[in-house]
Parts: C-alpha cells; structure tokens; sequence
C-alpha cells in the first residue's frame, strides 16, 4: 500500500480529471447526440445521411484510434498546424474531449433515435386527431416519451464513457489510468494499483447508476 | 493390438513432446521493439536493433535456443516477473530502483541521455559537453542551474516509466511541465510537431529520429550519466534466476573481449557504446 499512499495526492488530482473528461465530454456528447438524433428521423436526405455516416464512422471504429488520429494524426498536417485549429489541437486535454464527445456522440444519437422511432402509432394518430401540427406532437408526445425510454441506455453509455476516459493517458493526460501506469512503471506493482484504482471507477459507476436511477424514477409518470 | 500400440505410441510421442517443451533450454528474452536505435521493428513488423542482434549472439555463445517476446514499456518488470519472458533486453538502464525488484547482468552499454528541441528553438542552455550526476559539484550544479533556467516554465516529453522522466521528477533542474507519453517515437512525433519544447531521452534515440525524419530535432545542453541516469545498460533477470544471470554475465564477457558488443554497437549507433 506505500505507493499508492505515497502518490495519493496525484491520485486525487487524476481522479478529478477522470470526472472533469467524463462530465464535460458527456454534456458535450449530448447535444451532438440529440442534434443529430434529430438529423436522424428528419425528412431532409442530406441531414439523414450526414448523421447516419457520422455514427457509422464513429460507431465503427475503436476510440482509441479515434483519439490517435485526432492528437498525433492531425499534428502531422502542416496546415492544421498553422491554422486557428491548432491553439486547440495543440492541447491534449482538448484532444481528448473532442475525440470522446464525438464517440459518446454517436452512441447517443443513436440511443435517442431509436427512443424517437419507437413511439406507439396509436398515439400519433391520436395527436393527429385533436389537431396538433407536426411540431406540436414531437414536443409534447415523441420527445418526452423518447428521452424517458432513452434513460436506461443512455444510463450505460454514461458508464462506458467514465471507462473510455482511461484513454487519455495515450496523449500524456495523467487520468486515473495514466497515474496508475506511471506508479506501476516506477514500483512496479500493477496488482495493488490497479484494483485500487479500479475500485475508484467502480465507485463513481455506482454514482452514474444512483443517478439514472433516480431519473428513472423522475420520470415515471407517463 | 497394433491398434493400441498406435496408440500409446502416439501419447508416449505427445508426453516426450511435452516433457520436452517443460525441460527446454528456451530463453524467452523481452524487449520493447520501439526504441530504435536499441530496439524496434522494420516495416514488415520485424524485431530489429542493436540489442536484438546482441540477443541472437549472447544466445549463441550460452547455446541457448532463444526467442524475443515483444511487451510495452510500461509492463516490462512486472512482464518479467510473471514469467512472460526470461530476461529483458530493452535498453534498460540498471538503476537503484530496478534492482529492488530484479537482477542486472554486468552492463553491456553504455547510454547517455540528452535534450533535445525542434531546430530553431529559442532553448539553448550554455552548459559543458557531459554532467555525471555520481558526485554533484560545484560545476555540476552550475550547469543544473543553467538548464533550470533555461527550460523554466517549459513543457518536456519524456516516455513513462524511465530514467528520464525519474530525472525530471527528481527536481535537479526544478519544475518543469512533464508530458509522459507510452513510447519514444510518440515523444518525437509531439517534439517535432511542436507541441512540447523540449524532450529528454538517449541522445541516440534523437539521432535515429533525426537520420528518419530529416534533421528536424537538435540536441542541446549536456549528455547525462550516472545518479538517477543508472550505471549502463543490462540484462534484466529475476531475482531467482542465478544461473541464467551468471550465464549472461560470462556470454557478455566472452562477446566483449571477441569485439562483438562493440562492432554491433557501431553498426547500430555510429560510435563504440559498448561497455
């Protein structure tokens, strides 16, 4: 236990970063996710195409070459290097948060998607009958029964997320992963380390899961 | 019955296969394969470099059948200690620290580390040629002062788990920023991008960089050695293993005085680092 108590304050300074990707890479995520949900069941073929390949592509792939070609694939473009884009690029911190808001992106849009399609016809037509317009209906009938039935499997893509961020420490972030590593690389201890830090993330899943729980129960009354 | 005689045939041949396979004389050595000039692979996945043609010869002076095991960086001791391999041949410098955990082979070269910036950095620390960090003097800590100064404030690159990333944290030339990356060829990618200012690493690993990618990167301040920079490089050998140790130690021997270490060290780094 020395190591770990001895770099227990670096612990807590990654661990923070490991909530601080998660959360802001989660918020993120679901704007681009309801966004191109919306592009999803829209009417216009090319707002449908693009969102389609986006989570295709997206979905497709691992994050972890994902965040590769967006931190050490993009620096080796001399115009991305020259261009506005770098001041951005340039930081791996920012690197990070736009390869896991794109990944979380897709997964959500296609949560949200299937949450829009799924909605009982009957109801439809019933909002049909009392003479609500289009509009008017998704509002009030396919949005919130959509989200509602989201919850569950956004609940999980939460999870996956908080787990995905293990992958900064590939562009020098020192998250939880990243810290555990360096410890490991210098006490050479992998068992002990990576059961205490595996326990930190079991403990903030609990906390993600308390949470949809709750929302879950929030949203019980349709 | 020659049925059965087939058959027992047949379990006797896959038992000697297998006792065989459990008595074998196999040395399992392990290596990074990402540390040119030390180690790396070819563009057809081949583990190539200067260790691992020392390997193949040290191998054959121990008549031991060999093979090299690839493994991350990261993982190389505890790897070691789990029995993936035998012995690590990996550029690892022997160190105080590893041997808390593991044996060192005598060592057979001899590295030094150094910075390096992107050509045309405004970094360039007025410092003699070579620091040892055995026994700090006077000298030598003027010439830590000028490196403090010039790399204040500055973001450096180093590989995980290293000697170089152990010197920066200990604080010799102050607080700098540490960027850590999994290995060598990402800490010269970001160098070369210009993401960072400035890495520390072997000189050689700059200089095989440099001969691939056009000179992009120059080498500033001194060359370190010994202190937190170790005592050379070694086999790496589980404590338990004294007979594998003593058998590296005399076949290390045996290549040296035949001129071996040192004609694969000028094949693969230009100069004679044998030790």
């Amino acid at each position: 236990m020395k190591p770990i108590l001895d770099n227990l304050p670096d612990i807590i300074k990654s661990a923070i970063l490991t909530i601080e990707l998660t959360v802001i890479s989660i918020l993120i995520g679901l704007l681009i996710g309801f966004i191109f949900a919306l592009m999803r069941i829209s009417k216009i073929k090319f707002l449908f195409y693009l969102s389609y390949y986006y989570s295709f592509v997206f979905r497709g792939t691992p994050l972890f070459v994902q965040i590769f070609i967006i931190y050490f694939g993009l620096a080796q473009l001399e115009f991305i290097r020259e261009s506005i884009l770098w001041i951005v690029l340039k930081k791996p911190y920012w690197c990070a948060i736009i390869a896991f808001a794109l990944n979380t992106g897709a997964y959500t849009s296609e949560i949200f998607r299937s949450g829009f399609e799924k909605i009982d016809k009957n109801l439809l037509e019933a909002a049909n009958s009392l003479g609500l317009n289009k509009f008017k209906t998704f509002l009030v009938i396919t949005l919130p029964i959509g989200i509602k039935r989201s919850i569950p499997a956004y609940g999980n893509e939460m999870i996956l997320m908080l787990k995905g961020t293990s992958l900064a420490s590939t562009v020098t972030l020192l998250d939880l992963t990243g810290t555990a590593k360096y410890i490991i690389s210098t006490h050479f201890n992998p068992v002990e380390v990576f059961v205490f830090v595996g326990s930190i993330y079991l403990f903030f899943t609990f906390l993600i899961h308390t949470f949809v729980k709750y929302l879950e129960k929030k949203f019980r009354y349709y | 019955m020659k049925q059965v005689n087939k058959i027992i045939a047949t379990f006797l041949a896959i038992f000697i296969l297998s006792i065989n396979n459990l008595y074998s004389d196999n040395v399992k050595i392990g290596t990074e394969g990402a540390y040119p000039p030390w180690n790396a692979k070819d563009a057809s996945g081949k583990l190539i470099g200067f260790e691992v043609d020392l390997a193949m010869e040290l191998c054959k002076i121990m008549n031991h059948s060999c093979t090299l095991v690839e493994q991350d960086w990261d993982g190389m001791i505890p790897a070691l200690q789990s029995g993936k391999f035998d012995a690590i041949m990996a550029g690892m410098s022997i160190t105080q620290e590893r041997k808390k955990k593991i044996n060192f082979s005598q060592g057979y070269a001899d590295e030094v580390a150094s910075f390096a910036v992107l050509k045309g950095s405004s970094i360039k620390p007025k410092t003699p040629k070579s620091i040892s960090l055995s026994n700090i003097d006077s000298n030598d800590q003027k010439t830590l002062d000028a490196l403090k100064k010039a790399f204040a404030g500055k973001i450096i690159g180093v590989q995980t788990g290293t000697i170089h990333q152990n010197f920066l944290k200990s604080g010799l030339i102050g607080k700098v920023n540490i960027w850590t990356y999994k290995t060598q060829d990402e800490v010269n990618l970001d160098l070369a991008s210009g993401r960072i200012d400035a890495a520390l690493a072997a000189a050689v690993a700059f200089e095989d960089y440099n001969a691939k990618a056009g000179s992009k990167l120059k080498l500033v301040g001194p060359t370190f050695s010994g202190g937190t920079f170790g005592n050379g490089v070694g086999v790496g050998i589980r404590k338990a293993d004294s007979a594998l140790l003593s058998d590296f130690n005399s076949a290390i021997d045996t290549a040296r005085q035949k001129g071996i270490i040192k004609k694969l060290a000028i094949k693969h780094f230009g100069f004679d680092a044998s030790m």
